[in-house]
Formats: C-alpha cells, structure tokens, sequence
C-alpha cells in the first residue's frame, strides 16, 4: 500500500472526525435528555382510545422518543396490557426505530436538510400504513 | 454576522453549544434531574464508543479501497437490484445507534451513493435481529413476522419515495 495513499486517508480521517464529533455529542446529551426528562408511564396518559387518532398520537410520540428500540418494545408491551389498540402500539414503535425527531439535527447536517425532512416525513407517513397493514394483515390469519 | 460565526465555528459546534446551553439551563432549574441526564449521557457514550470506532475504520477503508467508480457501480445510480439488496441487509446487519452511521453515509454520498440506497439503509435499521425475541415476547411471533416483512418491503418504497423527492 502506497505511504502517501494511506497519509492521505489518515488525514481525511481525522477532519472528518473533528466535524462530525460535536454533532455526535450534541444528539447524544439530547437523547440522554429525552430519556430522563420523559418517563416510559408517560406514554400510557397520550391515548385516547380511539384506533385511528391513537395511531396518529402513536407515531408522534414514537418519533420524538430516543433511545434504544428495545424500550419500545417494553413501552409497547405494557400499553397492550393496559388496553391499547394494537394499531396506537404498532405505530408508536415503528415511529421509535424509523423517523426520530432527536437525531434530525444530525441527519442534517451529515446527510442534507432536504434529504432528512423528506426521509423523516415519508417514514412518518409509512407508520400509520405498515400499523394498518401489520394489524390487518394479523387479523386475517 | 450569524453566517460569519457559522462559517468560523462550524454549525456542528454551534449545534453543541445550544444543547450544552440547554443542560446548563435545566441545571439550575433542576439539578437532579441534570445529574441524571448527564449519568445517562455518559453511560451512552461508553455504550457507542465502539461502534464509533467500527464506523470511523470502515470509513478509513473506505477512502483507501472504494473509488467514486466503485460505489457508482454499487450504490449508484445504475447499480439496480444489487444496490437494493446490499443496502436491505447493510441497514439490517449493521450496529449501534443510527446516527453513529451518518458520517459514513454522508461520506459514500459525496463519493456518489443514491438517496434512495441511504433511505432504504436507514429504515431497515429498524430491523435489529438480536432485539427480535423481546418482540416476540411481547407480541407473539406471528406479529413479529408481518411487522418484520412490511418494514423490509416499505424500505424499499420508502427508498424509492425519498429517492425521488429529494432530488
């Protein structure tokens, strides 16, 4: 491997790592934010109980949730318990791994504002449809 | 003069900044709270530092071996179903948080990757084969099945819908 190939990408490397750094800690000590300042019971209050306005609730609030999907899963689990429909559930946790109102500053900056508004709206949208489809769909077998 | 402190300091910094503000202000207003969020964040950044350090070398071969003509190949705009099915199972098999992927992304896209392949990426981040049997534990292994399909083949829409949109 060429010397000069490889200084070349060390270089690149370490710019690289110096502009994206302090967008990385900014979206990580605001999902360490959102993880203490809302509660996982929180969640159960936002719902009304009809199926339609309880998936659109469902998918804002997973999309302003951070942390890891396994806490939506958990989240979700307990609201099943309490009644939830499963579309509202359904919803919520594809909002929580798929759109992601926290890490929007860093999409972007990283990947472009055009590119992650359009990413994190049509990803909101296909919530409430793969809900619908997933519990449809579940329905039937 | 805010474009000019943009330009000098960088928006990442900037971004840093208004986030440390807010802490700062959360501090004074309730600084058990603050402690707690400042615990979390630390405990974070230890949980990510080697995914980071995964991203940063890949991101290092990366530059040495993949030519601009290389991802266009793949990942660009002629690389058809083979682009398709890289990206479904990158989004699926890769680790960590998904932000902690932006840097490579961002990188492959200035070397010419599609929108689309990193929108499809992206959302099949969603799909975490280790967090599976939770699911299944909570909602049956049926559910997990149909949810786990849709969120494969809506990727590849989803991909498709922001590949074209934000052109």
């Amino acid at each position: 491997m060429d010397s000069e190939r490889l200084r070349q990408s060390g270089f690149k490397l370490v710019m690289s790592f110096k502009s994206i750094m302090p967008i990385l800690i900014g979206v990580l000590m605001l999902v360490a934010l959102i993880i203490k300042v809302i509660p996982g019971e929180f969640y159960a209050s936002l719902f009304t109980g009809n199926v339609f306005v309880d998936s659109l609730v469902g998918s804002l609030f997973g999309s302003i949730a951070a942390g890891n999907p396994v806490n939506s899963y958990i989240i979700g689990g307990e609201l099943l318990k309490q009644g939830i429909s499963l579309f509202a559930i359904t919803a919520f946790m594809v909002a929580w791994i798929t759109v992601g109102v926290v890490q929007f500053p860093a999409e972007s900056l990283m990947l472009g504002k055009r590119f992650a508004t359009v990413r994190s709206l049509v990803s909101f949208g296909l919530c409430i449809v793969i809900s619908l489809l997933t519990v449809l769909t579940l329905g039937l077998l | 003069m805010f474009r000019k402190l943009l330009d000098k300091v960088g928006v990442g910094w900037i971004f840093l900044a208004i986030v440390i503000v807010i802490y700062g202000l959360l501090g004074v207003m309730n600084y058990a709270l603050f402690e707690k969020a400042v615990l979390a964040f630390w405990n974070l950044l230890l949980k990510v530092l080697p995914v980071l350090g995964l991203v940063f070398g890949i991101m290092f071969l990366a530059d040495l071996f993949l030519t601009p003509e290389r991802i266009i190949k793949y990942l660009g705009e002629g690389s058809g179903i083979k682009g398709w099915v890289l990206m479904i199972l990158g989004g699926i098999l890769s680790t960590g948080p998904i932000y902690m992927w932006y840097p490579l992304l961002s990188d492959l896209k200035e070397k010419g990757m599609k929108n689309s392949l990193i929108a499809t990426f992206l959302y099949n981040r969603a799909v975490k084969i280790p967090l599976l049997p939770m699911m299944i534990y909570y909602f049956g292994w049926v559910f997990v099945i149909i949810l786990t399909t849709y969120m494969v083949v809506f990727s590849v829409i989803n991909g498709l819908i922001v590949g074209k949109i934000s052109r």
